[in-house]
Formats: structure tokens, sequence, C-alpha cells
């Protein structure tokens, strides 16, 4: 089986891109301040739903439920969509989606494509793909056109260009746009309302001319045959409406069995992800509306093997909020890129293995990009527990001969109290020479941490001499 | 009450203090604790970094050691949540039954140290006096694992003589992870670091924590920097009284 690609080359292992990030104080600064705003917002709007806990329970049940009957469900999608005028493709990996997408865009006579912001498009890398058919796709979510514009890599979910600074983003714009459009005004200054007027005309011109559009969906309704998508601009809604042709690249675990089931998910989706209450552009369309062609285009791409995994298929209920980003401390440090994937953060520790496999050291070194403190799985709207995924995918990685002979030892000493209690009377004895600096892997730790200090006596010795201490 | 100690590997053999405290704070209380000599360690560190195979056989070691009692006193969040929330799983998935038969013996039974002096012995007050600047910070796996909630702070207001200031920041990680302070010790030593400033900003004597290991990771770092913060486990602080001094 060829290896499933997620949009980004699998480069160096995790803890070398991550040293590098860490290292870049603006980096650092960008990324501490984004993530803690949009992390206190979460947190003030969850705190004042009640029945938050409720919500997330239902989310959890809903997605759990729709995943342990998705056969089923998925063809009460193709079979709705089709009634309502839609034709539905079926694609097994990400160049099948790619080769089906360029097809009917080349049908069209077309050459150029609007893009409303989707994951599921950028795993598969279709941009890439399309330009190898002459076919230039724009985006139009402010963020990823700055990182279109910038020939950047998105570094979040929601906020691709979360990486970027205001000064920053003025220069990309004043000096990248005129290359794809409509130029920046000559005196574009880095205030957000004239940065947003930049974009607004750069991409209202793009909207007007073009007459094929791609999309992702947040959801999809079997019931029905409903896809919404939720936004923040209304660029999304503008590429959805104008085109004579609508793509939809939706992954499988995308879809909800009712449109009821959207009253929760409209609930957790915005508070967990922008800190809203109430998401600003809902866009929800049925087939192909009249004078309009629509494709749905459904992705696997290495989900039916994660779904067959009993811990990890958890990862398939994400609804890609992005909480579970904004609140590691990993993450914040780290950034984005470290990841090597689209997914990013600690969904993208979780889910980038699965899809991807753990052959390469990048991916190996993915479930281990977590200290496990916990902070996703609280904030996470559909409950994933993704410590115990990481955990689990951990057994399943392939360790590095050092460590393995480490933790041996350490097993072995551990088998009986009486080889751990001469191990610590050892110690005790040459206390006076462990090293500040320790050599190799251990110098981790004595590069910025002094050792604590060996006693002479061990817990277990003191209390065989004093009887517990009643001695 | 037949009640065991879990000292936990790291105290046994780097923080015997800490063990002390404990026995010393229990007795003071009324409770003799045992301290089965089979105990080893809980197996987290090899549960973990993806050593199933070596934390199954700790558990059963572990379960084997401590059941029978009527309750096991662990002084440390997190390996209290690796019996509790992992042995479970681990015991379901290795299918032997004596084992599974243990863990489910041990598992209810289990208490961190502040768990147990509140919940179980009902008291807030354990009659100590530490004349201090004290911060306390909420270990992760106490906090997020096995939701200790306000029990330590509840038990550090009551001591006599201290002075708590809160700490800013102090549900996030410290960065310590286990080994991953070690494979990502740069991201670890940056989590570290933030944690050390929020400390030094509260301007406390003593950081205190219901966790040994996050403690010698901050701790080794306040000392690297030469900052004058000293490090205690909270048992320590709660076993002060005011004739014995310090400890
Ligand atoms: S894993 Fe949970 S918190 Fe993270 S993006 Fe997905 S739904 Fe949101």
């Amino acid at each position: 089986m060829s290896v499933t690609f997620l949009g980004m080359p699998a480069t160096r292992p995790f803890p070398r891109n991550a040293a590098r990030a860490v290292r870049d104080s603006q980096l650092r600064f960008n990324l501490r301040k984004a993530t803690r705003t949009i992390r206190a917002r979460r947190a003030s709007v969850v705190a004042e739903a009640p029945d938050w806990a409720e919500l997330r329970e239902a989310g959890r049940a809903i997605k759990e439920h729709t995943l342990r009957n998705l056969d089923r469900y998925l063809i009460q999608l193709e079979e709705a969509v089709t009634a309502a005028g839609g034709r539905v493709h079926w694609a097994a990996d990400g160049a099948e989606a790619n080769r089906i997408v360029a097809g009917l865009v080349k049908a069209t006579g077309e050459t150029e494509v609007v893009k409303v912001k989707s994951m599921a498009t950028q795993e598969i890398g279709l941009n890439e793909a399309l330009l190898e058919h002459g076919i230039t796709a724009y985006e139009t979510d402010l963020a990823e056109l700055i990182v279109q514009l910038g020939d950047d890599r998105p570094s979040h979910i929601l906020v691709p260009a979360i990486h970027r600074n205001r000064a920053e983003i003025r220069e990309i714009f004043a000096e990248h746009m005129s290359g794809w459009g409509r130029p920046a005004p000559e005196d574009l200054t880095d205030d957000p309302a004239a940065l947003a007027e930049a974009a607004r005309l750069h991409l209202r011109e793009r909207f007007l001319k073009t007459k094929v559009a791609i999309s992702g969906a947040n959801f999809a309704i079997a019931e029905t045959g409903t896809m919404v998508v939720l936004e923040s601009e209304g660029n999304g809604r503008m590429c959805l409406t104008l085109p004579r042709t609508l793509i939809s690249v939706v992954g499988i675990e995308k879809v909800l069995p009712t449109w009821r089931d959207l009253e929760v998910f409209l609930q957790l989706l915005p508070r967990s992800s922008t800190g809203e209450r109430m998401n600003p552009y809902t866009s929800t369309w049925t087939g192909a509306a009249e004078g309009q062609e629509f494709h749905l285009v459904l992705l696997d791409n290495g989900r039916t093997g994660v779904l067959a995994d009993e811990v990890g298929r958890q990862a398939l209920r994400c609804i890609r909020c992005s909480a579970c980003l904004n609140v590691c401390p990993v993450y914040e440090r780290a950034g984005g890129h470290a990841y090597g994937s689209v997914y990013p953060g600690p969904i993208g520790a979780i889910l980038t293995p699965q899809l991807r496999g753990m052959e390469s050291e990048l991916d190996r070194s993915l479930p281990y990009a977590s200290s496990l403190c916990g902070a996703c799985y609280e904030v996470c709207p559909v409950a994933i527990d993704i410590p115990s995924v990481l955990v689990d995918l951990r057994a399943r990685a392939r360790h590095p001969w050092p460590e393995r002979a480490g933790m041996a030892a350490a097993g072995w000493v551990f088998e009986r109290s009486g080889r751990l209690a001469r191990l610590q009377r050892a110690g005790g004895r040459l206390r006076r020479l462990v090293p500040r600096r320790l050599p190799g892997p251990l110098g981790g730790w004595t590069d910025t941490r002094d050792l604590p200090e060996v006693p002479r006596e061990s817990f277990r010795d003191w209390w065989d001499r004093t009887d517990g201490g009643r001695r | 009450m037949r009640v065991a100690l879990f000292v936990t590997c790291v105290n046994d053999t780097l923080f015997p203090d800490t063990g002390r405290a404990v026995v010393r704070l229990l007795r003071r209380l009324g409770v003799e604790a045992d301290f089965p000599r089979a105990q080893t360690c809980c197996g987290q560190m090899h549960a973990n970094t993806g050593y199933r195979d070596e934390a199954v056989r700790l558990a059963r070691r572990s379960v084997a050691a401590l059941r029978g009692y009527d309750a096991v006193v662990v002084p440390s969040g997190s390996c209290a949540a690796m019996i509790r929330e992992q042995y479970p799983k681990l015991a379901g998935s290795s299918g032997v039954t004596p084992f599974a038969d243990a863990v489910a013996q041990v598992v209810p039974r289990t208490y961190e140290l502040t768990e147990f002096l509140v919940d179980v012995l009902g008291v807030t007050d354990v009659g100590a006096y530490f004349p201090h600047r004290v911060t306390y910070h909420p270990t992760c796996h106490s906090l997020r694992g096995i939701h200790l909630g306000d029990r330590p702070l509840t038990l550090l207001r009551q001591v006599r003589g201290i002075e708590l200031v809160p700490l800013p920041g102090a549900e996030e990680c410290c960065g310590f992870g286990g080994t991953f302070a070690l494979k990502n010790a740069d991201v670890s030593a940056a989590m570290c670091a933030d944690k050390v400033r929020a400390v030094l900003d509260t301007g406390a004597e003593v950081l205190c924590a219901a966790d040994n290991s996050c403690l010698m990771h901050i701790g080794g770092m306040l000392g690297r920097q030469k900052s004058g913060v000293r490090v205690m486990h909270l048992a320590e602080i709660l076993c002060s009284a005011e004739t014995a001094g310090v400890r």
C-alpha cells in the first residue's frame, strides 16, 4: 500500500523541528499571544453554557454512533445527494480524489478555481495536484490567502497563519498580491482594518470572475444530503453561491445522521474553535441549486484503517475545532510546522501517525510530542481521550535501541525489590561522584536542570533500620 | 483499618524525606501505615513510553504487593493516576484473570495522600506549623488525572504560620512528562522556564506539589538558576510541626 499523503513532506523528527521553533523568539511571541487570546475566549464562552457537559457527551455519542454505522449513513448520504441533483464520487485515497477533481474542473473548460478553506483538500495536496493539470486554485479564506501568498505552510487548523503577526502580513500583501491578482494599495499599513480591506478588494475581483469553486464541509447530513460549512468571513459563502460548478471534497467521517444532530454541533463547534457563541456564516446546501452543478467527493485516505482500531478510532470524532491546539503547551512552543502534517497539535499527534503509519522517523516521533498533561482531553468538545491514544500509539511504535536497553534494565531492577535496594545502596555510596552534566540523551536534562541529590539512605533502608521510624 | 504506603520508586530512591514525612504525618493522625516490602515501581514510565509488556509485569507485581489492604496511600498524584486510570486498561488487555482480580481489589482502595486525609480520615487541619511563604503547583496528573481539586489547598490553608500565595498559570504543565523531559528536552525546558518565572513572580520561598517528579524537574531549573527557592513535597509541609522545626 502506498503511504497516505497528508499535504506535507515528512521531514526531520518532531524534537528537532521543535527545538528550532523554540529558539525563534518572534515565532514564540506570536504563538503565545494568539493561543492565549483564543484560549481565554473559549474558556469564557464554554463556562457560560450551563449544559456544556451534556452537549459534549451528546457530541461524543452522536459521532460514536455514526462511526459505528458509517457504511449505512454514507449510502444514505449518497442517495440523498443524488436525489437532490448532485453527483457523488468515491475516492479511496488522495491521489484518486485529486484525479476526480482535476477531471471535473477540466470538463468545465476552466483553468481557475476559488477555494473555501478546507482541511481535506490540504490533506490531499489538491492545489499542487491541480497545478500539474494547469489549473490554479485561489484560497479565499483570509489566513489561507496569507499562507498562499507567502508561499508558506499552514501551522494551525483554524488560523493557518497564526505564526505570522500584522507586520509580516503587511509585507506579504504588499509584495505578493500583485502576482496573484489585484495588487495591494500603495499605502498599505499594518492596521487590521486596512489589511482586511486590501484582502477584500483582492478577493472580490476573484469571486466575480471565477466559475468553479472547491470546498470541504464541516458536516454532511445523511438524512437530507445537506452539506454544512461554518466560516467567519463570508468569503466561503461567496464561493459557495457565485460559481456555476461546486465541488466538495469531504472526509467520510464528516457525516451526521440527521439535521437535528446539527443542534448539538452548531453549539459545540463555534464555542470551541473561535470562542464565539454562534457562528457568523453558516452555509447549508442540498444537492445542486438551479443552474449550478454540484459534485461531492467522499474521501477515505486512510480513514477506514483508523476506524478498524479500537483505541485510535476515536480520533475520527474530531470536528477540527482546534481547541486542543490552542490549549496545548507543546504546540504553543513548537508551532504547527514542527508536526510535519496539515494536522498539527494534539489531534495531529494522534491522527497523522494513524493515517500515514509510523514508518518515518517524524511519524514515529509524533506520539511522543506530548507531556501527557491532559489539557487537550479536557477541552475536546467530542471528548477524544488524546493522552490514551498517544500512549497506545507509543506502545506500537518502534523504539530506538539505547532506549530499549535502558527500559529493559530499569524493568529488570524493578522486577525484584532486592535489586532495587542494592542499586539504591550503590547510589548512596557513589552519590558524590554523580557528574553535573550527563552524557548522550541524558544531557537533555542536565543542560538546563540540576540533578537531584542522591540521598545517603533510601526510604526502604530507613524503614528497615528504624522499623518505620518507631525505633 | 489496614493501610499500606505505596511510597513510589522515585520517593523511595531519591526523596526518602517525603516517605518519612508521610509515615510521621499519618502516625500523628493515629494511622500506622505498613510498608509492603515487595513494592518497587508502578510501571508508569514504561507504560507511558510505550513499553506495555514491562508495564504489565510491574503492575502485576504492584497489585500483588498491595492487595488485601483496606487503603493504599500514594504520595504522588501521578502514580495514583497510573494505578487508578491505567491498571484497569492494562489488566483488561492482558487477559490474565488473577491480575484483573487484584486490580479490581486494589484500584478502588487507592488514594493519593490528600484524598486519604480529606476523604477517608476526614481531616483538613493536620496540626502542621510552617512559617514560610509557599506557593502550590497542581501537577497535571493530580489536577486532570485524578481530580484532586482543592484538597491540597484546603489542607495547606490550615497550616499555622504559612503564607500561601497563588501561582499564576498554575494549571499549565511544567513540562516534565516523564521521558518527555529527555525526548523533547527543548520544549520541556521552555515549558519549565515559564513555570520557573511564574514561581519566582510569587516571591515564594517554597514551591510545593503532590508530585516529586515534577518538583525534581522544576527544582532542577530553580537550582541551576541559583534562585534560592526550595521545592518540597506537600507531605513534608503537612508533617512539619512547631516543636520539630521544618522536618
Ligand atoms: S481533537 Fe477535539 S479539540 Fe482537537 S480539534 Fe478535534 S474536536 Fe477539536
